[in-house]
């Protein structure tokens, strides 16, 4: 056994999301990324004097509607706190929180590791705040803040809605961290709550990060790993954090309960420890908002507006025995998803009709610049072709020519094929007969394949097929073929 | 709550004000006086008594999600202590929050 | 001085309004009047002779379109911790020294929109934490009545200008009693609304949940024009209230019958000497002799008020108070860091009350002692609300002092405590949100100081309340028996 698989990690998980609104959480200013500096702000997000806060309705229903998709509760009773700490970019000196009653509690997130491993990880909560303007650091540090001389604060982003989810600590590895964000991120998207760029700084998210030994139930020492920036820098920042903390323990060293942040080009986590004194952020309830007391009306009202989402598909793509990579890619792309379930309640059989929807009837949509689910061919007439295919009346090499006519707009595959007379034949007879024409026809290559150039066979198939204008089943010819030749 | 003696530097700190020594001495006496005043609150049996945030009662106070205009960004700049260009400045930060 | 300054606010708009007088005339009058007199008294901090020239042309020609405004051309006195834009707006603070309000407050817009003239922005103390305008950092502010004594606070500004024929009506704020204070110092009517009746928004803050803008005039019937001008649901104010207002100013009456007036048996005004115990009971008596039923009520928990006050609000400024950190507007006083910068910007811009009540709020709020004190604080105000519903279960209105003693000299008061006492009478209404007012009720000490009397009312029965103080002005007349010195 190794060192390191006597050790197991234990992760949690705290994201702050910008909520996706028109307008600011508690002012009217448009909530969107960019834009020139100090554009977007008003009396109430610069916190002029005299200003006040006023709850954006939209954002209350997207924390409500991202609970639900959760399974959290929703508490009757919930209300906004002030965090109070000073900072040059959180124009209040306080950021509007919410402390001990959050719009969520508790939740499941379902999500998938690269192999299909289906996990679970528990929610704490998920709480509506505020999000703080941007600081730059001039003046040395190459824009960090260490080696700075001055920050320039652009407020456009101050007041803009964030939900803090805060998981438990039930992640064993940084996959699994990963696993669990990007099932975060693809729900929030799928319910339309946040889109979740973190890139833009849409999606930011802090670690905690502990290890024990297997088998043990006491949790370690944790440090918080700070400024990932990327899924592949929460994997790689986690599993950097994790042999660090090995290393130590190993070498006889103790974690020390500690900020740690993460540098991308270094690899590794460095201390942030700082001589600022401990936080007391005494909250308190803030007496410039009312509580939000929340009815069953609306819950069930919100909860009719909660689509299929991500997690649940993919452990039904499974089921069908969809590969994980064809699932996740599936799973990823909303409107082709739906375009696939659709053509399953019709009766196509999964596997199959994955195979069109990603293979050949993605790439007419990219050739043509039409959707799939706005193309001529409907979920219904997909499942009918897949129909044809699996009955084996059409072989795959009409059915893609098929499915290109029923693109154009030429209707009924299985019409097609019944005017056509393109429906497979697995006659014996009718096969051997064509075989003979064209081993009469091929000679040499037919000494060959005797001669042991077996590979001739295939270009022989291909001359059977074409002699019966494809409609001769492949497999059958092949057979057939190789009988004949031995 | 017993009227410790409060650690004005500390909460001084926390408010972010500088004292002299002088006022950390006037003030550690003023709120000590004061909490001493406020201590006459232990009387009270509130063990049962729900707290108040709000005395006028009042809930689900929102707005539609509905973006308005902004300030003009002279009008807010123009107020600044310090700016550099289309920012406020701000002396070196030491450390994230 | 021109005799068009000592009429009140419902004659100017009656003369405006039938165009027997212009508001130019009107407010020219005003602006000589404050140029006469305001260098003795420093009722204001800055005067707004252009703007309100400017308002004045504006409402001569509304009224000349036929606009029928009910406080065309009223000379107003606005404190200065309510923005008004383009105008300088300090609260008393050299923090804000040269802030510029960018945007008006809703309470000011409402008065500007009827028609009141805006002639200057009215002394305080310093971010209304005060009873005597002393800790105004910007200028002292002298008592009418007696150059050397103090105007009460932390209104004084606006009660002293109202009583000097400054102005017709000032806009103060009442957080413990300082607009009912100054009122009875400066022997005018101020009246504290309902929590939450005028809004909040451009109100600079000081406790949140207790702030309440109201009007100070020299009879209750101006006082009552006034605040149906202002009053009603703000959509920019979270706290203020969605309610339909009874206009105050059809509702005023000439006697008390039937009405139940209750006094409070823990309001012991022996304590306040034989003079000031005598000039209360007869003012009891008075309301008697117009018909009111006296009744005794019970407020068992009177003596808790000043304890639970002095931990709410400080607690609440200490927050509110946070954004004057030097970053984007108001003083800033440099630093190596920025966090040197906050402390030496607020260490310079903040008088010694405001950091008294700042350090005992972050005390109170913070870790280890919220639920001891701040807690404990919220508690005893539910029994506030408490005590007082059962009270006026037997009774319509509550009469008290409004004040412990007449104005006093300058410098008296040098132990903080002592002057929170002044505030004895009011804070408990303050803490159950109640509406309520003072009323001149006579003269004592030497020399013969104006006294007021202090009525209260149940929530949002402010027309009740101004009613019935109405009848007890037109029958007692006190205002009128002293002239004010300039």
């Amino acid at each position: 056994m190794t060192v390191k698989a006597q050790y197991e990690a234990v992760i949690g998980i705290e994201c702050h999301v910008e909520l996706k609104t028109r307008s600011k959480m508690f002012c009217a200013c448009a909530n969107e990324f960019g834009g020139e500096p100090n554009t977007k702000v008003c009396p109430v997000c610069l916190a002029l004097p005299g200003s006040l806060p006023v709850a954006n309705a939209e954002a209350i229903r997207h924390m409500i509607r991202a609970g639900l998709a959760f399974d959290a509760s929703i508490p009757a009773f919930s209300k906004f706190d002030r965090k109070n700490y000073f900072y040059p970019d959180m124009p209040k000196d306080y950021q509007i929180s919410q402390y001990d009653m959050p719009l969520t509690l508790g939740g499941i997130v379902r999500y998938w590791l690269e192999d299909g491993t289906l996990k679970e990880c528990k929610l704490t909560r998920i709480h509506l705040e505020e999000d703080t303007g941007k600081s730059m650091h001039g003046g040395g540090g190459d824009g960090r803040i260490a080696g700075s001389s001055f920050s320039l604060i652009d407020f456009n982003r101050a007041g803009v809605p964030l939900m803090e989810c805060v998981s438990e600590p039930d992640l064993r590895s940084a996959q699994e961290a990963v696993g669990y964000l990007e099932a975060l991120k693809r729900t929030f998207v799928q319910l339309g709550v946040s889109d979740v760029k973190m890139e833009e700084g849409s999606l930011r998210c802090d670690a905690n990060v502990s290890i024990r030994p297997v088998g043990s139930t006491e949790l370690g020492t944790k440090t918080e790993i700070k400024n990932m920036n990327s899924f592949r820098s929460v994997l790689r920042a986690i599993e950097s954090e994790i042999e660090r903390q090995i290393t130590l323990l190993e070498s006889g060293g103790r974690i020390v309960q500690e900020t740690r942040g993460w540098d991308e080009g270094q690899g590794e986590t460095h201390s942030m420890r700082s001589k600022e004194q401990a936080h007391d952020y005494r909250y308190f309830p803030d007496p410039d908002l009312v509580p939000i007391e929340i009815d069953a009306a609306l819950i069930d009202e919100l909860r009719k507006t909660i689509p299929v989402l991500p997690p649940e598909r993919f452990a039904k793509y499974r089921e069908y025995g969809i590969d994980p990579k064809q699932a996740t890619q599936l799973v990823d792309n909303s409107p082709l998803a739906d375009y696939f379930d659709a053509s399953v309640a019709a009766g196509a059989n999964p596997q199959t009709s994955m195979n069109f929807v990603l293979g050949d009837l993605s790439r007419l949509a990219n050739e043509s610049g039409t959707a799939v689910n706005a193309s001529a061919v409907t979920p219904v007439a997909l499942a009918e072709l897949v129909a044809l295919v699996e009955s084996k009346t059409i072989n795959s090499k009409i059915a893609k020519e098929l499915l290109e006519r029923m693109w154009i707009g030429e209707g009924s595959p299985k019409a097609i094929v019944e005017k056509e007379g393109l429906a497979q034949t697995s006659d014996t007879g009718e096969i051997e007969k064509l075989i003979l024409e064209v081993l009469a026809a091929n000679g040499k290559a037919a000494a060959d394949y005797k001669a042991g150039k077996t590979n001739i066979l295939g270009f022989l198939t291909g001359a059977v097929m074409k002699a019966s204008r494809g409609k001769a089943n492949p497999a059958l010819v092949n057979e057939l073929l190789r009988k004949k030749l031995e | 709550m017993a009227s410790e003696k409060i650690d004005v530097r500390y909460v001084a700190k926390l408010a972010r004000i500088a004292l002299s020594e002088d006022e950390v001495e006037r003030f550690e006496k003023q709120l000590g006086d004061l909490l001493g005043h406020v201590d006459v609150l232990s009387e009270l049996e509130t063990a049962a008594v729900p707290a108040t945030a709000q005395v006028v009662e009042s809930k689900n106070v929102e707005r539609a999600d509905e973006a308005g205009p902004s300030l003009d960004r002279e009008t807010i700049l123009s107020m600044a202590p310090q700016r550099q260009g289309a920012f406020f400045r701000v002396p070196k930060i030491i450390a994230e929050p | 001085m021109n005799d068009l300054v000592k009429r009140g606010a419902a004659d100017i708009a009656r003369e405006v309004r039938a165009k027997r007088i212009s508001a130019a005339e009107v407010t020219e009058a005003a602006l000589a009047r404050v140029d006469e007199v305001d260098g003795r008294l420093g009722c204001y901090l800055t005067r707004l002779h252009d703007l309100a020239r400017q308002c004045a042309r504006r409402v001569d020609e509304r009224v000349a379109a036929g606009d029928t405004l009910p406080l065309a051309g009223v000379p107003l006195a606005v404190k200065d911790n309510m923005c008004l834009t383009g105008t300088r707006t300090t609260a008393a603070s050299k923090i804000l020294e040269n802030w510029i309000a960018p945007y008006t407050a809703t309470a000011v817009q409402r008065m500007l929109d009827a028609g009141a003239v805006p002639i200057g922005k009215a002394n305080l103390d310093e971010f209304a934490m005060g009873s005597s305008c002393e800790n105004s950092a910007l200028g002292v502010t002298r008592n009418p009545y007696d150059l050397k004594r103090v105007p009460g606070g932390s209104s004084g500004g606006s009660a002293a200008a109202v009583a000097a024929f400054e102005a017709a009506v000032g806009l103060g704020s009442d957080t413990g009693g300082s607009i009912r204070e100054p009122a009875a110092f400066c022997n005018v009517v101020g009246f504290k609304p309902t929590y939450g009746r005028v809004s909040r928004y451009g109100l600079i803050a000081f406790a949140s949940s207790l702030d309440q803008i109201g009007p100070l005039a020299r009879t209750v019937e101006d006082a009552a024009l006034a605040y149906d001008a202002m009053a009603g649901h703000d959509p920019m104010d979270s706290t203020s209230i969605d309610r339909a207002v009874e206009p105050a100013a059809a509702s005023l009456r000439e006697d008390l019958k039937g009405l139940r007036v209750g006094i409070v048996k823990e309001f012991v005004t022996a304590k306040l000497g034989p003079e000031i115990d005598a000039l209360y009971k007869r003012a009891y008596q008075e309301l008697a002799d117009l018909g009111a039923e006296l009744v005794e009520i019970s407020l068992p928990t009177a003596d808790y008020g000043l304890a639970t006050y002095y931990l709410i609000a400080p607690a609440e400024c200490s927050s509110n108070l946070a954004r004057f950190d030097g970053v984007r507007y108001g003083l800033r006083v440099d630093g190596a860091d920025v966090g040197a910068m906050y402390e030496q910007t607020r260490a310079g811009g903040f008088g010694p009350e405001v950091k008294r009540r700042i350090l005992i709020g972050t005390y109170a709020l913070s870790s280890g002692y919220y639920d001891a004190y701040y807690v404990k604080a919220q508690k005893a105000r539910t029994m506030f609300a408490q005590d007082f519903r059962k009270a006026f279960e037997r009774c319509d209105l509550i009469a008290a002092p409004a004040a412990s003693s007449p104005a006093f000299e300058f410098d008296s008061k040098s132990d903080p405590y002592s002057m929170y006492m002044m505030d004895y009478y009011t804070i408990p209404m303050s803490l159950a949100g109640l509406p309520a007012l003072s009323v001149p009720c006579g003269y004592a000490g030497e020399p013969a100081l104006p006294m007021g009397l202090q009525l209260a009312a149940p929530l949002f029965e402010e027309a009740k309340l101004l009613g019935a103080a109405h009848a007890y002005e037109r029958a007692t007349g006190y205002a009128a028996k002293a002239a004010p010195a300039v």
